[in-house]
């Protein structure tokens, strides 16, 4: 078979897998739910900022304006649990979910998307473990190889470095975008020099009055206001007389964001670090409690990857426990499987309130693929 | 068969591709009156020039409906996802310089850099309830731009004309625009960050992929660039 009817063969045969885990997950307690095609973009755009735009179909409603095809499943999702959800609560859900390519060759526009969602207040390592066991469990017959990793040990150690609380939430604010991380902790640190603009406005700022220097500079135009500008004016001459980040805390930093072993040595490593951050001493132990939980739902943990850095990519909203599996053979294949904690995500579209909650999804396309290939 | 070459319909980019093909010995004049988009060729046999908006260039190059076409590469690069795929750079051809650059109120004294821009926006979205606005006509270049160097709470404003001024009229607080001297950018009271330059484009001969090089065009394209003094990469 080729061409159109090849096609066509290999989407139904997408369909009957899909199908079969949207049962499995069915058969594990969840509620089959379904999403809106279109969604409103206001809210994926807040939540993602102008990236989303290069990633999502955008289209114009006359009467509702931007919309987007559904890039993923979990914002409705979570919007519908935070409306009118019991709790706890388990969801499943099935569906195409839209990915715009902005680069030439074989990735997928469309695709079907198969997830499990678990909103529970208690016990979050037990919930953690459960969706990640479950996962393992469908996916066992592809010898997939898993990766797992824990931002909330990544903000637990940022929330407790010994600076300015301005520094920290800069941090923080970052922990998804590696590059700009980077150089703010090398700044911070005392690493990279102040850009030399800064240097000279630092300068300035010590002979001449701040709002002489504003109204000099130019007339006050646009709603960002003069003492907004001085405002950040005076947090920069504040920041610029904050001591520099200890070497100590910069390296025991840069040692977790470049830990990868296995996740008993990655325990006993942060164990190690937790000397000398002593704030992710309360995530490590959530880390443990984890690989116990996961060592009883029969997950060999003994060979179980963990990346500290593992989900720090833009575009993504997990906060806690992160996981993928993906196809060895084939490296240039996306994760057959990705899913985390995302508790804050829940906040921010709860309209006040929150809860946690942990889930992921299964790229049904990509299973097929792999057993055509092994066919 | 002939060979087409899409070339600027009017203004002085027009003026400065004829110059540019004029003084390498390839004659091309507007043909007819004054207000008809075709022109003459005289010096390359077989080579056709078909008149067209600079901002349309980009899109019948990637569409092979011209071989060759002369535009500013900062609208093949914002207009062709993927460009270098689906055109070559021939030549740069020394003139249209424009530079890309990110420009925000003059009287910022606290934002000089991407750095500085990204904590104010920060900042502006925590006290304004919205992300930072940036209007600009170069939105793939401007937010792979701003991926790419990890800013983030902005959002940008379509704006196709007169972009210096919307800072002023309260519909963004920054701009994204071409310049060539910032003198527009002054008189409008912003200033350039840093290290806010984008593209340095200049108007630049491509050649299409998709067009159809058989039928003798690409006999047709090694006269030409021998005439023009060009050196043909590989494929070509």
């Amino acid at each position: 078979m080729t061409g159109a009817a090849g096609a066509a063969a290999r989407r139904a045969a997408e369909r009957i897998a899909a199908e079969r885990l949207f049962a499995r997950f069915q058969a594990a307690g969840a509620l089959p739910v379904d999403a809106e095609i279109l969604l409103p973009a206001d809210t994926l755009l807040d939540l993602y900022g102008e990236d989303i735009r290069a990633r999502a179909y955008v289209t114009a409603d006359p009467l509702e304006g931007e919309m987007m095809l559904r890039p993923d499943f979990t914002v409705p999702v979570v919007q519908m649990h935070m409306a009118h959800g019991a709790e706890p609560a388990r969801y499943t859900y099935m569906g195409e979910v839209f990915r715009r390519q902005e680069h030439l060759g074989q990735r997928a526009r469309e695709y079907l998307q198969v997830g499990y969602e678990l909103f529970a207040r208690e016990a979050p390592e037990e919930a953690d473990a459960e969706v990640f066991a479950l996962f393992a469990e469908l996916l066992a017959p592809l010898r997939l190889r898993a990766a797992t990793g824990d931002i909330g040990i990544l903000m637990a150690a940022v929330r407790g470095l010994s600076t300015s609380e301005r520094r920290r939430a800069a941090l923080l604010r970052h922990i998804w975008r590696p590059r700009r991380f980077r150089a703010l902790l090398d700044r911070f640190g005392g690493r990279s020099p102040q850009p030399e603009p800064r240097a000279k406005l630092l300068a300035a700022l010590t002979s001449r009055p701040l709002d002489r220097m504003i109204a000099a500079a130019g007339p006050a135009i646009g709603l960002r206001e003069a003492d907004e500008v001085a405002a950040r004016a005076a947090a920069l001459a504040e920041d610029a007389a904050t001591p520099p980040l200890s070497g100590a805390e910069v390296d025991a930093l840069d040692d977790l964001l470049d830990l990868r072993d296995t996740a008993p040595a990655a325990l006993g490593h942060l164990r190690d670090l937790a000397v000398d951050l002593p704030s992710i001493g309360a995530a490590v132990d959530r880390f443990a409690r984890r690989l116990d939980a996961l060592a009883r739902h029969g997950i060999a943990i003994e060979g179980l990857d963990f990346e500290a850095s593992h989900g720090r990519t833009t575009l993504e909203y997990y906060d806690g426990f992160v996981f993928s599996f993906h196809a060895e053979g084939a490296p240039e294949l996306p994760p057959v499987a990705s899913g985390g904690r995302y508790d804050a995500l829940t906040r921010v579209l709860g309209q006040g309130r929150s809860i946690p909650a942990v889930g992921g999804v299964i790229r049904p396309g990509l299973i097929v693929a792999l057993q055509e290939g092994a066919a | 068969m002939s060979l087409k070459i899409g070339v600027p319909s009017k203004g002085r980019l027009m003026d400065k591709t004829f110059e540019w093909f004029g003084s390498r010995g390839v004659e091309m004049r507007r043909a007819g009156a004054e207000r008809e988009y075709s022109a003459r060729v005289d010096g390359a046999d077989g080579v056709e020039a078909v008149l067209l908006s600079a901002g349309e260039i980009p899109r019948e190059l990637a569409a092979g409906r011209i071989h060759l076409g002369v535009t500013g590469s900062d609208l093949v690069r914002e207009k062709l996802a993927d460009w270098e795929e689906q055109v070559t750079a021939l030549a740069p051809l020394g003139f249209g310089f424009a530079d890309l650059v990110i420009a925000v109120p003059a009287f910022w004294i606290d934002v000089d850099t991407l750095d500085d821009l990204d904590a104010a926006a920060a900042a502006f979205r925590a006290s304004h309830g919205h992300r930072l606005r940036i209007a600009t006509k170069y939105h793939r270049l401007v937010r792979d731009f701003l991926r790419e160097q990890g800013v983030a709470d902005y959002q940008l404003i379509d704006s196709q004309g007169a972009t210096e001024g919307t800072v002023k009229n309260l519909a963004a607080e920054a701009i994204a625009d071409i310049t060539s001297t910032g003198e527009t950018l002054r008189a409008n009271h912003l200033k350039i960050l840093a290290d806010g330059l984008i593209h340095r484009s200049e108007a630049t001969l491509f050649a299409a992929h998709a067009a159809d090089w058989g039928n003798g065009a690409r006999p047709v394209l090694q006269n030409l660039a021998a005439r023009l003094s060009l050196d043909l990469p590989g494929p070509l």
